[in-house]
């Protein structure tokens, strides 16, 4: 009987350690890509790849729609249900970091030095997050246009100035040959504003918010640049140059290729689209209104949950889809800009000379992220607020007041965002 | 003078059904907007918009966006998920609330009246101000099932469900319809030595077709419209209802063919639980009262 309980724990010994040896732990992770069916295919890609790679871990994957993914993770945070690996848009992290969603990465920053600065998250002087591509907007154009209306083609190095600007929208108003001179995309009052629209304000000199502590707006939101940027954006809609918040949605993805404006400020998502229907269609960097040419960057990027008790698996899983070919991968896929140069050179649309190369050169040289601050998920509501009633008619000064006023009181309000 | 009467008629009755077509008109056009764009292309759906061939089956017509949308998200599954949770909780809702308000008018117990107040002042809390709390409070509630005993409601049917069965506004239905019943019934039932139970099955129940119609109806539309309960509670996919699955579609550029597609498909139970209900709803009122 002794004998066989010995030979019975033997074997349950032998068993439970040969089981240990080969069971891999589960990691979680959420994705806002659900409807998505191009972007889902990739990223299960990845995951099979990753799990069939190693022994250790198993990542287990459940998609969101975008729309609704930000409610869904700050829902969960709150009932203590998050993942081991979320990703989240740019400018949310250091908001979900504050709010003790987040776990800096235990992986050396060095790692991504090639990559994009619009890429890396880095809050509080440590990085939370990195993404395997970026995106970038550029004034669409059509070479014939150009041409026709005489203009001189604004290049990275010598973007067009303001007043090149606005002779190249009074030249396309007065040629008569189109609806409105440009589409900015009003019609959608999402993030897209301070996406967009808060790089002309920066390139007038002004901000959202004062960089230096960002515990204020006072002064960079209402101030003399702030000023002749809303007075400029303004009159973009009285002079008839764009249409204003009431343009129908569909014209900012059908419009400018249906010749009823000679340029777009658009996204680099519909360039291809935008490449199949319009042949000669240009990307052209932003004017240069004063303190030089720059756009928004920052898109979807992974991080690890505070909640996560595998942080160094979730981190070998974040190493491991940062590799060139998932990044090249998702470009092709999706027309993203890849992270790193290298990464480009394997894809069709920005390796150099491809069609879209322009778009890694506009991010490289001239992104400037969306204020990295707790206090932005309320910024960024004022700022669409703040642009689309100057663009109905709103007196600009009063109309910036207001907004500087909201800003400081919200800031106020969370003692500042200090980190805890 | 006959002829003058007649005439006034004839215009009377014109006008009147001048107003109800208007009146059908504008509850109709948005249905057909949504089956007819369901047809055709984003570009032409697109193009349509800014003219009466939007409510029209004209250009490229093809089911293309319904093979689409079940490409694109589980159309099935999140359908048969809100049917499940919308049905399942209408039913217990009946059952519960009716008995609830069938004790409120019937049953003479103490504090009833102060209860009964209570359960309508919830009637002016706005379900967004409870949300938050109420996630918390389910997601440490213990549950038995298959696994034994577990903790937390979250992406379950159960927390679709359960929190929604008794609502105050559907008590108050109950409670005024069973105000309106002839006491005689009641007191006759009594005399006759029925118990409590019986007088409400075979009694009041039946008599209340009308009142069973209308909760049904209202209870169906707020929980087959869910959206921000389920988005906060539900996190996997296999729970997700209908309205949540919509966020599927909207992209960076949405697919308005495929919306319209979905839509169009989710309206489906809608329809057929209205139409179902109607006719219940005619027969109830027909058959209602003390017959001589």
């Amino acid at each position: 009987m002794k004998m066989l309980n010995l030979t019975a724990g033997a074997l349950i010994a032998a068993t439970g350690f040969s089981s240990a040896a080969f069971a891999q732990t589960t990691l979680t992770m959420w994705y806002h890509g659900a409807g998505n069916k191009v972007e889902s295919a990739l990223i299960n890609q990845i995951i099979d790849d990753f799990n069939a790679s190693q022994s250790d871990w198993k990542v287990e994957l459940e998609s969101f729609p975008q729309n609704s993914y930000n409610d869904s993770v700050t829902a969960a945070a709150l009932a203590g249900n998050l993942p081991d690996i979320l990703d989240m848009d740019g400018p949310i992290m250091p908001n979900w970091a504050w709010s003790g969603y987040l776990q800096p990465l235990p992986i050396d920053a060095a790692q991504f030095k090639d990559f994009l600065p619009g890429t890396k998250g880095i809050y509080d002087g440590k990085l939370y997050s990195i993404g395997l591509w970026d995106a970038a907007v550029a004034l669409y154009a059509r070479k014939s246009t150009m041409e026709e209306l005489g203009l001189r083609t604004p290049t990275l190095d010598k973007p067009w100035s303001k007043d090149e600007f606005m002779a190249a929208m009074k030249a396309a108003k007065e040629s008569g040959k189109f609806d409105a001179a440009i589409d900015l995309g009003m019609s959608d009052k999402g993030e897209w504003y301070p996406y967009a629209f808060l790089p002309f304000l920066q390139s007038f000199g002004g901000d959202l918010i004062d960089r230096t502590d960002y515990q204020s707006a006072d002064g960079v939101l209402n101030g003399d640049a702030a000023l002749a940027w809303g007075d400029w954006w303004q009159s973009m809609f009285k002079n008839g140059y764009a249409p204003g918040t009431s343009e129908d949605p569909a014209d900012h993805e059908n419009g400018f290729i249906d010749g009823k404006y000679a340029f777009s400020w658009n996204g680099n998502w519909n360039a291809v689209k935008t490449m199949a229907k319009v042949e000669d269609v240009e990307f052209l960097p932003a004017p240069d209104f004063g303190n030089g040419s720059t756009i928004g960057g920052g898109s979807w990027q992974f991080g690890i949950s505070a909640a996560s008790k595998h942080a160094d698996g979730a981190a070998d899983f974040i190493k491991f889809a940062t590799q060139d070919k998932y990044l090249a991968a998702f470009s092709d896929a999706i027309g993203l800009i890849p992270a790193t140069k290298s990464a480009a050179q394997m894809t069709e649309n920005y390796k150099e000379g491809g069609p879209l190369a322009v778009f890694f050169g506009l991010s490289q040289a001239q992104a400037k992220k969306r204020p990295v601050t707790p206090g932005y998920v309320v910024e960024s509501k004022v700022f669409q607020k703040a642009a689309a009633d100057i663009a109905d008619g709103a007196d600009v000064a009063d109309t910036l007041d207001a907004a500087v006023d909201q800003i400081d009181a919200d800031i106020k309000r969370n003692d500042g965002y200090k980190t805890h | 003078m006959a002829a003058i009467q007649s005439d006034t008629h004839r215009l009377r009755l014109i006008v009147r059904y001048l107003v109800l077509i208007l009146i059908a008109v504008i509850f109709i056009f948005p249905l057909l907007f949504m089956v007819m764009s369901s047809l055709k292309s984003d570009h032409q759906l697109l193009a349509d918009t800014s003219s009466l061939r939007a409510f029209l089956p004209v250009g490229d017509l093809s089911l293309k966006n319904y093979a689409g949308a079940f490409e694109r998200a589980p159309v099935g599954l999140f359908v048969f998920n809100s049917v499940f949770v919308t049905g399942t909780t209408v039913l217990l809702s009946l059952l519960v609330c009716s008995m609830a308000g069938f004790s409120f008018v019937f049953l003479h117990w103490r504090g009833r009246n102060v209860v009964l107040s209570l359960i309508l002042a919830t009637l002016i809390v706005p379900f967004e101000t409870i949300a938050i709390p109420l996630l918390l409070e389910v997601s440490k509630l213990p549950w038995i099932g298959l696994n034994g005993l577990e903790w937390g409601w979250l992406d379950s049917y159960r927390v679709q469900i359960i929190p929604w069965i008794a609502d105050g506004l559907t008590i108050f239905l109950f409670v005024q319809y069973f105000k309106g019943l002839p006491g005689e019934l009641i007191e006759a039932a009594r005399v006759e030595g029925a118990s409590w139970f019986q007088i409400y099955l075979r009694v009041v129940m039946p008599l209340s077709g009308p009142v069973i119609a209308t909760a049904a109806i209202l209870k169906f539309l707020v929980m087959y419209n869910q959206y921000l309960w389920p988005l906060i509670v539900v996190q996997q996919e296999t729970y997700r209802p209908v309205m949540v699955g919509l966020q599927y579609f909207f992209q960076l550029s949405p697919a308005w063919g495929e919306i319209m597609a979905y839509l169009t498909l989710i309206t489906v139970p809608v329809l057929a639980f209205y139409l179902v209900l109607q006719r219940a709803f005619i027969a109830s009122i027909a058959s209602t009262g003390v017959k001589g």
